[in-house]
């Protein structure tokens, strides 16, 4: 494993035409990825955590304004044409998304869908695509790979069609996995399972996975670093023990005490963190959690505050962390 | 390629690309809408080509003296104003209807679907140059262009198929685009383009498939139109030209005769609506048995 980061992201910024107007969706975002390494990526609803996997993917629609640096391998993806774009999709970088009930086509066969990266991206035959089709289906789990492999998408379960996916996204051993979500659409019982294949097939092709997601209880199980996103940007970011024992922003606290628990008492209400996701067109010109946060002053709504490090590759963008980590906010 | 997985044992046995071909027709004859559709269409196809070596009389030979017979054993359906035998003027008229509706269609559906999926694949100013484009083609009639048109060539077949081939080229570009746009919105497209899939092949793989069954059914809606319009234009003597006979110069030689033979405004009428009903039957069938979610067997 080399030391280069396979992945790195400085100062990303995303600029997109929604109804209110255009409006910068994500800024500042930076982080470096070395092969084989797993990264989190959490927060709320709308904070921009797939506007950024997709601007990473080069999915983002033309009117998108992309500012900053991707680089993959030392080579800049910004600004990069679609048709060079097109070589690196499902070949180097691969993305599984959240809905498995509709990111099938349903009028094709699944087997030719895991064998398009595969006809793509190889030189390989369609004999042997679809032979391999077949390996890679089995390998994800899904019963009875060989007979099922000319089944078309509805006729299989939610869980099984993640799973072909899963399948689709890893045909050509990509470098670099984006999950976005990839389990908020399944059963509990499900999710547990899909994770654990993602995670062994991460291990197993020494991928790097960017995992997305809204619960912090699946980035605690999955990533070995993390990003906490609100507004557009990344408040706080490290080794996930490092974030999930001294949590430095007031907004990754807040996420944590939200979060729903097995074995709460009966009536005890969730503690939410009061008021909504700002409207992207009219962010606050400082802190974006300004609004929400129990402990904000009139400073923080300056200017964006600062990351500062609060431990070995933690930061946290806030200006008051003596105050947000003293009360130790963490457990309560 | 990168190493390759192992297979599992006995997976050879399945040869590449098998389609369930056999099952297609098993539920296709099970369909009555399509069952019922087909069999419309392949009589009226039939006749057509039936004329081409059989027709009891000739269509082209006029006799005056036996003019507006009722149905008899030597004239079946009766004869016309001219004299000519009925069922011959079917007969040879459904081929000037399957000629002017397939190539009418054809043109519309060719340079239309195109049109639209470019617009749909594009976006951003050629959406906008085509959408134009078609509006003001749109703003002019089949009978107008028609019109210029004959100018130009002269009237007949050619131009008024030409004419309503324009005509009908927005009304698919519109079609096509927007369902088109309503698939790019899906998340699949968007899989798919994560898949490294280019605008061109996505159109082709995951655009086209899944708005075909729209497709049929709007081209079966433009064939009753298109013959329609050929009736008009024949009426305006822009269409096929005399002695040719088609359904619709039939219908509108008809019309002067409403209340003393009202027989001959009937058999064309009963025609034409034959071919559309058994068209919008047939589309409506494909539709069903194209999509692969409502091939259960039933
Ligand atoms: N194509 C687009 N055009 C305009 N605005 C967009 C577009 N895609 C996303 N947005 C906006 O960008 C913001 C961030 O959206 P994003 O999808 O990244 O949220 P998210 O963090 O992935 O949320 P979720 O957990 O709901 O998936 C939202 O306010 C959304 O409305
Ligand atoms: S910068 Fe201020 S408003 Fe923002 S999180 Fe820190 S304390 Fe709260
Ligand atoms: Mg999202």
């Amino acid at each position: 494993m080399s030391d280069a980061p396979l992945i790195e992201v400085k100062d990303l910024g995303v600029r997109l035409n929604t109804s209110h107007g255009p409006a910068q969706a994500v800024r500042g975002v930076s982080f470096a990825l070395r092969r084989g390494e797993t990264l989190g990526l959490v927060g709320e609803s709308g904070c921009g955590k797939s506007v950024t996997a997709l601007a990473l993917m080069g999915l983002l629609p033309d009117s998108a304004v992309i500012s900053g640096s991707i680089r993959l391998d030392g080579a800049e993806l910004v600004g990069l044409p679609d048709t060079a774009y097109c070589r690196l999709r499902g070949n180097r970088i691969s993305m599984i998304f959240q809905e498995p009930m509709t990111a099938l086509n349903p009028m094709h066969t699944i087997g030719h869908q895991v064998a398009e990266p595969l006809l793509r991206h190889t030189g390989v035959s369609a004999a042997e695509a679809r032979h391999e089709a077949i390996a890679l289906l089995d390998r994800v789990g899904l019963p009875d790979a060989a007979k099922r492999v000319d089944a078309y998408p509805h006729q299989f379960s939610g869980g099984q069609r993640q799973r072909i996916t899963i399948a689709m996204a890893l045909a050509c051993q990509p470098d670099v996995l984006i999950a976005d979500e990839p389990t908020t659409a399944l059963d509990v019982t499900i999710q547990g399972q899909i994770l654990d294949l993602i995670a062994s097939l991460v291990e197993e092709r020494g991928m790097s996975m960017i995992l997305i997601s809204h619960d912090l209880g699946v980035i605690a199980e999955n990533v070995e670093r993390m990003m906490v996103m609100y507004g557009g940007t990344v408040v706080e970011s490290g080794e996930t023990n490092a974030v999930f024992t001294r949590m430095g922003h007031p907004y990754t606290q807040g996420l944590f005490r939200a979060r729903p628990r097995l074995g709460a008492r009966k009536g005890t209400r969730l503690k939410t963190i009061a008021g909504t996701v700002p409207e992207l067109a009219d962010l606050p010109a400082g802190c974006t959690f300004a609004d929400r946060c129990t402990i904000a002053e009139a400073r923080c709504r300056a200017a964006l505050p600062a990351v500062v490090d609060v431990g070995a590759a933690h930061g946290v963008r806030c200006i008051r962390t003596d105050v947000s980590m003293d009360a130790g906010g963490v457990g309560a | 390629m990168s190493a390759p997985l192992t297979a599992p044992a006995g997976t050879a046995a399945i040869p590449p690309g098998a389609r369930p071909v056999t099952g297609f027709w098993r539920r296709a004859l099970r369909h009555r809408s399509f069952v019922l559709g087909a069999v419309l269409s392949l009589f009226v196809l039939g006749a057509a080509l039936l004329s081409l070596v059989w027709t009891p009389w000739s269509a082209y030979d006029i006799d005056v003296a036996s003019k507006l017979h009722p149905p008899s054993a030597a004239h079946w359906l009766g004869t016309d104003v001219l004299g000519r035998d009925i069922v011959s003027l079917l007969l040879v008229g459904a081929r000037s209807t399957i000629m002017v509706g397939v190539i009418a269609v054809g043109i519309g559906l060719s340079f239309g679907v195109g049109l639209g999926l470019v617009a749909a694949a594009r976006k951003g100013w050629t959406e906008e140059l085509i959408m134009r484009m078609s509006d003001f083609t749109f703003a002019f009639p089949a009978v107008l262009s028609a019109i210029m048109l004959a100018a130009v060539a002269g009237p007949g077949m050619v131009t008024s198929i030409t004419a309503i081939g324009i005509f009908q080229i927005p009304t698919f570009v519109r079609v096509t685009r927007g369902s088109a746009n309503a698939i790019w919105a899906r998340e699949f497209v968007l899989a798919a383009r994560a898949a490294g899939k280019g605008s061109f092949r996505i159109t082709i793989e995951h655009v086209l498939p899944n708005i075909l069954s729209i497709l049929i059914v709007q081209a079966t809606i433009q064939f009753a139109l298109a013959i329609l319009a050929e009736a008009a234009l024949s009426y305006l003597g822009l269409g096929t030209q005399p002695p040719q006979p088609s359904w619709g110069r039939m219908l509108n030689d008809a019309q002067t005769l409403l209340f003393q033979s009202p027989m001959l405004a009937v058999y064309p009428g009963a025609a034409i609506a034959i071919a559309v009903l058994g068209l919008n039957l047939l589309g409506d069938g494909l539709r069903d048995l194209l999509d692969p979610r409502l091939a259960r067997e039933r």
